[in-house]
């Protein structure tokens, strides 16, 4: 009970934090959308007949992709945002009080969640705006919600530990760099199939892949499948390891 | 035994980095409703001693009683009873200084109504009223400090530490602050466990002083008590004319001198030293513009006892 209270409570003083710094939510929102438009209109025409398809069809494939790239520059974010907080006396006060302990982080995690979500709304507009047309049904939008909601919630954790493994900064801000470069080495841009062997191999196997191709199939209204399960798995891995560690690293 | 309760004893308390030995056995017991002042030069252990006792580092020996509390075994219960301000100041930068206040409130589950009333009450009380919905990155250091004392006593802690509470504050501030600390023991009846390196500061405020040079306590007691540990204080003569404190400057033993201003300090080692040096400025016929006489203060009392235990 108590957690939750203060969970809220630390949720609550993150998003004063976003309302006083709106300039950063504009930065985490639209980069995305800007690569969005890059993606479409400069790259587009290519990569939609390499896909066997129109500049439209390409809109279509790289939504997703965006929307976990979204996630990913977030967690850039999230770890500074730690990293700070921890080096302020503030989180000492809070160490010496008698709450809920991990709710600084939960503060930190919900509070990613309520950018990212703002974030992705943010670019999936921007893809119906330039003629992007899901096939989903308001369940699959459901569905679609829920693996982000869960991938979010994974990769945060993760940076949230990310952004306590040092003392510094500067550093912080770069251990979440590799994050970025994982939608590229799977299926967020072009299919792996394209790719060269053990590329593809990466690709068709890492954790991006599965959340993006279960976004994919829903947006295009079919079933996600095995893609689906693979994206909770590995949501629930990464989520697991991250939240353990980052409770070991905050109270060490 | 004193008849006051003591309201934290700690024995034994041992803490070391890696091989580096920062606290190597300190026995200390504060009596409710007084100040304690932990005194030591930079690096002595007074900030480790702190985290130790407010649970937020952990000891590596020791017990520690904190308001009937054994701190290894109950540390959320400690932790309900203390305040901790420190040096690097614990307020939320991004947060106005009513936001911060009811951030507290909020996390000490004080409830809407009593939460603003406190908020309120702390806003007025710490002079913060005009600045409540600016935010913290704006204010100057005594509003920083003010609103993180304020912070600290929204949960009406019975034990507060001070670590280092004027560290980088302007004189004015520094008296503003005395004055609040004094108030929370005379008003709300808290006890206090002050660090500090102003021995000033301790001599102005503490009831017990404990003095802590390479993690151990080198001396105990109030403030008279240390300072007649030391013996002699020293004796301050100005000079009329830079003829007179030439002479004088180059017979006298003197700890320090100083020409721009003709004076000379020697050290007081009783009445002959005093008559001794009147007779011989009489002989010398050399005029004097001022004499004093200092008995030993803190300083030097600190100088004494840390200079003997780095030996």
């Amino acid at each position: 009970m108590r957690a939750i209270t203060d969970s809220a409570t630390m949720l609550r003083r993150q998003i004063r934090h976003m309302w006083r710094y709106p300039t950063l939510i504009l930065t985490y929102a639209g980069v995305p959308v800007v690569l969005l438009l890059l993606f479409v209109y400069v790259l587009g025409g290519i990569m939609g007949a390499g896909i066997g398809g129109d500049r439209a069809a390409y809109a279509a494939y790289i939504t997703p992709g965006i929307m976990i790239m979204t996630i990913a520059s977030a967690a850039q974010g999230t770890a500074i945002s730690v990293a700070m907080d921890m080096t302020e006396g503030i989180v000492a006060r809070f160490k010496t009080m008698a709450i809920a302990r991990v709710s600084v982080l939960t503060g930190h995690v919900l509070g990613a969640l309520v950018q990212n979500f703002i974030a992705i709304t943010a670019v999936t507009l921007t893809a119906l705006l330039i003629g992007f047309r899901p096939a989903a049904s308001a369940l699959d939008w459901l569905g679609v919600i829920g693996v982000l909601a869960m991938f979010t919630f994974a990769i945060t954790w993760l940076s949230a530990a990310l952004g306590m493994v040092t003392k510094n900064v500067a550093t912080a801000s770069n251990l979440p760099m590799p994050l970025m470069l994982l939608p590229f080495l799977g299926s967020g841009v072009v299919p792996p199939e394209s790719m060269p062997g053990p590329l593809r191999w990466f690709a068709e196997h890492q954790p991006f892949t599965p959340v993006i191709e279960t976004l994919r199939a829903l947006l295009a209204g079919q079933p996600a499948g095995s893609s689906f399960a693979a994206a909770a798995l590995w949501s629930a891995a990464i989520a697991l390891g991250g939240y353990l560690w980052a409770r070991r690293l905050y109270n060490r | 035994m004193t008849a006051t309760r003591a309201f934290v004893s700690v024995t034994g308390l041992r803490k070391s980095y890696g091989a580096h030995r920062v606290l190597d056995g300190i026995d200390l017991t504060i009596p409710q409703g007084t100040v304690f002042s932990l005194l030591g030069p930079n690096g002595a252990g007074k900030t480790t001693t702190v985290q130790i006792l407010s649970t937020l580092t952990k000891a590596d020996a020791g017990e520690i009683w904190v308001a009937g509390h054994d701190l290894a075994k109950e540390p959320d219960k400690v932790r309900a009873t203390i305040g901790v301000t420190g040096q690097f100041s614990a307020v939320d930068s991004f947060l106005t200084g009513e936001e911060n206040l009811r951030l507290m409130a909020d996390l000490l589950h004080l409830g809407r109504a009593e939460g603003r009333r406190r908020v309120r009450e702390l806003l007025e009380r710490f002079d913060l009223t005009d600045a409540a919905r600016k935010p913290a990155v704006t204010y100057s250091g005594g509003m920083r400090r003010r609103l993180d004392l304020a912070m600290t006593l929204v949960g009406t802690p019975k034990l507060i530490f001070l670590d280092e509470p004027t560290t980088g504050l302007d004189p004015r501030s520094r008296r503003t602050m005395w004055q609040i600390v004094r108030d929370l023991v005379q008003q709300d009846g808290v006890t206090i466990f002050l660090t500090t390196q102003y021995l000033e500061e301790a001599d102005e405020l503490a009831d017990r002083i404990a003095l802590l040079s390479q993690g151990r306590l080198v001396a105990e007691g109030t403030p008279e008590k240390l300072k007649r540990m030391v013996p002699g204080g020293h004796i301050v003569v100005r000079f009329a004319d830079p003829d007179g404190y030439l002479r004088a400057a180059s017979h006298l033993r003197a700890t320090s001198r100083d020409e721009e201003s003709l004076t000379v300090q020697i050290p007081d080692t009783g009445v002959s030293t005093l008559r001794k040096l009147l007779e011989w400025l009489d002989a010398q016929a050399i005029d004097v513009a001022e004499l004093s006489v200092h008995t030993p203060d803190l300083d030097d009392v600190f100088l004494a006892l840390t200079e003997e235990s780095s030996r």
